[in-house]
């Protein structure tokens, strides 16, 4: 696993107040980690602040997923 | 940049005794959260309004980090719920002596492109949550405020000029800041003193609605005096002179915590192109 995967696997255990084993790539904020409307706001606020990167609003709405989350940062770290 | 949050929040006893209603926080990037640390370090004992379930987790453990288990749920829409919120507080305090509003609200479909476009039920709705809210909020906490008090709203620039995005915010923000000083007339008889502060952008949950934040972020670092953007500890530290005794002589005051960007007329002559500036 990537580190960014790793630092995104964290925010999420420490955002959210799930157990590890249960954030796993396919995983759904809403669906499965039990995110509310504004955790999903939240967690993206971190994700920019961790990664000092940019996730404009309508990005935002498409992470629904931890591995959308990973791919859209890895993708801005690579175009940086 | 420098000196930020070197010294603040600070402890100190000069809200000893007081005590007040924090309206409007949400998590810990909120201004109000800035407010309510400040106070409580200050001394101050604190009770949290909040609006639904999903704000109240929030609001709970931030509320116990500051020694406050006294939380009212309260829907500002609703009249019956804000006279509930104060009767609930004058069975258990018998008075108050500060509020802090850091309520608003607008459909954040309408924060973006043209002002002019803003339907009516988007504009009552925004002005009715933004504006009204705080003076039907400090109509029934004044009657608690037998020892005088202090009332605090929170406002912004885009409600003296125009700002891309903020729209029919700029236009409640206006309405509300001219609600401080009507209100600051009507209750100075009773030593209620009503303010606000128009803090500088701050990347909270509600500035998340704002179309191009980011942007607005970018250019406040750039331009203002202080070349850099405030903190929520900054604005807590306003907050705090607002609501003690420091401010006993002010009242239908809008002050600027804003890094000094109110004043400024042009792009600073340093400040790089922004297209430019767009990294960090």
């Amino acid at each position: 696993m990537s580190d960014i995967a790793d630092k995104v696997k964290k925010i999420v255990v420490e955002h959210l107040g799930v157990e590890e084993a249960k954030v796993t790539p396919e995983a759904s904020f809403i669906d499965d980690l039990g995110a509310d409307s504004l955790d999903t706001v939240e967690l993206v606020m971190a994700f920019e602040e961790a990664f000092s990167v940019e996730i404009p609003e309508d990005s935002a709405e498409k992470i629904a997923t931890v591995k959308d989350a990973i791919d859209y940062i890895e993708k801005q770290k690579q175009s940086a | 940049m420098s000196n930020e949050n070197a010294v603040l929040p600070l402890e100190g006893e000069l809200m000893q005794g007081k005590r007040g209603l924090i309206m409007g926080m949400a998590n810990n990037h909120s201004i109000a959260w800035g407010i309510a640390r400040a106070c409580a370090l200050q001394g101050a004992e604190l009770a949290f309004a909040y609006q639904g379930e999903a704000l109240e987790k929030r609001v709970r453990p931030l509320a116990a980090s500051l020694g406050s288990d006294y939380l009212i749920e309260c829907d500002v829409s609703d009249d019956k719920d804000i006279e509930n919120t104060f009767k609930n507080i004058e069975e258990k305090w018998g008075k108050l002596d500060f509020v802090v509003h850091a309520i608003g609200w607008a459909d954040k479909q309408y924060l973006r492109g043209r002002y002019i476009d803003t339907p009516r039920e988007a504009f009552l709705t925004a002005l009715d949550i933004s504006c009204f809210s705080f003076t039907a909020v400090a109509k029934e906490a004044s009657k608690l405020m037998k020892d005088g008090g202090s009332l605090l709203t929170l406002t912004y620039l885009g409600a003296e000029r125009v700002m891309p995005h903020y729209n029919v915010m700029g236009i409640a923000k206006a309405a509300l800041e001219s609600s401080v000083q009507y209100m600051a007339a009507d209750l100075g008889v009773d030593n209620i003193r009503v303010n606000a502060i128009s803090a500088g952008p701050i990347k909270t949950l509600a500035a998340s609605g704002i179309g191009d934040f980011r942007y607005i972020l970018k250019w406040n670092q750039l331009n203002s005096p202080l070349q850099r953007n405030v903190t929520i500890d900054e604005v807590g530290g306003a907050g705090v002179y607002f609501l003690s005794d420091l401010s006993r002589g002010v009242t239908g005051e809008i002050h600027h915590v804003d890094c000094g960007y109110h004043m400024v007329g042009m792009k600073n002559p340093t400040a790089p192109d922004i297209a430019l500036a767009s990294e960090d």
